[in-house]
């Protein structure tokens, strides 16, 4: 039987325990990952079925995706919504934590609390708030409401990174910085930004993501002009669950990995800054 | 030239001057992060507390029925009111007739008394043409308008707040002499909701902490480019679109779906069973959504444990399993909290994935509250159900910040 990192003194049950661990731990990896791959293939199916076995291949569910009105205006709506939330929570995400970051900020662990408080506070009340409090200043069925309701959820994303980036920041160097002549705000762009830059990065696209998976709160908050992706995926699947959501799926299963990807090479660089 | 130091002799008053030397610097670091206090002040906070409000809002029989909820103020409460009150009613009426406001008010009023809509909106009809007195008039037209209890129910709900929706949150209810009694048998659902999704939530936590806990303990076992493999495994389904893992449940649970093709070709069942639109289902899929957040915890607490403390045990003699239940285990409990928590916090709010995935008997509170606000348009009830849902997660949230504290949760 192979060590399968245990001791060399290791009895026999002990080896029967490993084993055991490393065939149920596979098992949890596959059910993690399996189910987010079985939308790829039905994707490319040329019948209109969700079931296996697969006769023929082809792209006409992506070719439906790509000519249909709706889901590009969906599309759009989406980009857009994200892109302008993450303008606004990575500028407001990273100016607090760098005032949380320092050592005299006051009443840290009580402003940390609110400020994380949009990731655990239940979507739906959040949304139902919003649409109460929006619908009073005009602001429900438009694509400014859903923007400011979304940067509030986005912004603690933003906070945690750039917090984490920042507690590996050695602040001698922006007092080097400072006694050298640098204003404040040149210290910040030319010596600390670019050192954080990757806490930042992953930090917005972070916010990126949150804002372009949103469905309950964009599900309260729009009308059929301002319809992101997920609220349009979710009101096929519920109505009538047709194949071109297969092919939203895959290439909003794209995207995310290639967000992943780009998050995992910049921690791998920051790592490789910081040793 | 060394600047004055104060002298040991006076800590307290040394410690004053630190911290006002101090201040204009930290009111700096504050400064900072005012910007996004006050953004989510606007966007978060006060949408929150709107919500709140709406709980106990109350706006329906003072607006449409101003001048009778005066005339009761002077109602001693026992038997029918008297003729100013009938003529302030009819008043009222006529102008809810013609703003076609009644059916707002006997909606409000059906919730107190069942049959009231109908009631409402027949005697709005007649207010136009009724002739005084009063009094005689609307009781021949309907017996009810006799009923103290109608005109006891009318002067509470003409107060500007009402516990009513808040009350039937919790299945109880007032009565017209103001006792609060349980709930009609029929009416009392939301304990039952409540303990469902708790329950719900509860069953997720424990089959992510026991499905999540082998692995975090095999991510802390494994060389390191093993461990990177495991980890993209973990976090790749975190970065999938909640809709996606959710749309990959409906199709991987329907009749026709690949659990149920696995299931026959193992021989477990001799036919498809019924699997989306279940109990089994949502926690499947709920348990899949929410794995990686209890997993992370509990391997970043695992990765500061020095894998020595296990190799003492065994040397001093310790078996395999009393080396890591006794010295191992414990110390890892910090991550198994923080993960176990989180994981019961976000379970609470789940919405889109009962939805999707469950059957009637799977529906979740976040479901009824926009269920009220889609379908029953009772914005009170949806406020008061949101109230208790969000007490419950702030109770929880508070006993996470406490065990665990705000500045630990990391992501990846």
């Amino acid at each position: 039987m192979p060590e399968m990192g245990l001791p060399h003194y290791a009895g026999t049950r002990e080896r029967v325990t490993r084993f055991a661990l490393i065939a149920g731990v596979t098992l949890v990896l596959a059910f993690l990952v399996a189910p987010l791959f079985i939308v790829v293939p039905l994707s490319f199916n040329n019948d209109p079925f969700f079931s296996f076995p697969i006769h023929t291949y082809s792209l006409r569910w992506f070719r439906d995706f790509f000519s249909n009105t709706r889901w590009i205006a969906a599309l759009e709506n989406s980009v857009v919504t994200a892109v302008f939330t993450t303008v606004i929570a990575s500028t407001l995400g990273t100016m607090a934590a760098l005032g949380l970051a320092r050592p005299n900020f006051p009443c840290r662990r009580a402003v940390m609390a609110l400020l994380i408080s949009p990731m655990i506070v239940p979507i739906v009340i959040v949304a139902v708030g919003d649409y109460l409090l929006f619908g009073f200043f005009g602001l429900t069925n438009t694509r400014t409401g859903l923007v400011l309701a979304h940067t509030a959820l986005a912004a603690p994303f933003v906070v945690i990174t750039v917090s984490a980036t920042l507690s590996t920041y050695d602040p001698v160097l922006t007092r080097a910085a400072r006694s050298l002549g640098a204003s404040p705000l040149a210290a910040f762009r030319r010596v600390t930004l670019p050192v954080i830059l990757p806490g930042v990065v992953a930090g917005a696209v972070f916010a990126f993501a949150t804002s372009f998976d949103e469905v309950v709160v964009a599900l309260f908050m729009t009308s059929a002009e301002q319809r992101t992706l997920p609220v349009q995926m979710f009101s096929g699947i519920r109505d009538q669950i047709n194949p071109t959501i297969m092919a939203a799926a895959t290439l909003l299963l794209a995207l995310s990995t290639a967000l992943f990807v780009t998050v995992a090479w910049l921690s791998a660089r920051a790592r490789r800054v910081k040793t | 030239m060394t600047p004055d130091l104060p002298t040991r002799s006076q800590p307290a008053g040394l410690d004053r001057a630190v911290r006002k030397a101090n201040r204009p610097a930290s009111r700096a670091s504050f400064s900072l992060a005012i910007p996004l206090l006050l953004f989510l002040l606007v966007t978060f906070v006060v949408p929150i507390v709107s919500l709140f409000a709406k709980a106990v809002d109350n706006p329906e029989t003072r607006s449409v029925l101003p001048a009778t909820v005066a005339a009761l103020d002077a109602w001693p409460g026992a038997g029918a009111p008297d003729e100013a009150v009938f003529a302030a009613f009819a008043r009222d009426l006529a102008r809810a007739a013609s703003g076609r406001t009644a059916a707002g008010l006997g909606k409000r009023l059906n919730y107190e008394i069942p049959g009231m809509r109908s009631r409402v909106i027949t005697a709005a009809r007649s207010a136009g043409v009724v002739q005084a007195p009063f009094k005689a008039a609307f009781i021949k037209l309907d017996p009810v308008w006799g009923d103290p209890i109608v005109w006891a129910t009318i002067k509470r709900d003409g107060r500007r707040l009402t516990p009513s929706y808040l009350l039937a949150a919790a299945d109880l209810r007032q009565t017209a002499d103001g006792a609060i009694v349980p709930a009609p048998a029929d009416q009392r659902i939301f304990l039952g909701i409540l303990g469902r999704t708790l329950f719900i939530a509860g069953l997720v936590t424990v089959l992510t902490l026991v499905l999540g806990y082998p692995v975090a303990y095999a991510l802390a076992l494994a060389p390191p480019l093993l461990a990177s493999v495991m980890m993209l495994c973990i976090l790749l389904p975190l970065w999938t679109s909640l809709l996606v893992r959710t749309t990959a449940w409906v199709v991987l649970l329907q009749t026709n779906g690949v659990v149920n093709d696995v299931i026959l070709a193992l021989g477990l069942s001799s036919e498809r069973l019924q699997l989306i639109f279940t109990r089994f289902g949502t926690v499947a899929a709920m348990t899949h959504i929410q794995l990686p957040f209890t997993i992370l915890p509990i391997a970043s607490v695992m990765r500061t444990i020095p894998a020595a403390h296990m190799r003492a045990a065994r040397s001093l003699g310790a078996p395999p399993a009393a080396a890591f239940w006794q010295v191992y285990a414990p110390q890892t409990l910090p991550g198994v909290m923080a993960g176990g928590l989180i994981t019961f916090i976000l379970s609470l709010g789940y919405y889109i994935t009962p939805a999707l995935v469950g059957g009637p008997n799977d529906q979740m509170i976040s479901n009824f509250i926009s269920i009220y606000i889609n379908s029953e348009l009772n914005w009170g009830l949806a406020s008061a159900l949101g109230v208790v849902l969000l007490v419950v997660t702030l109770g929880i949230y508070g006993v996470f910040l406490r065990v665990v504290g705000a500045d630990k949760l990391r992501l990846g």
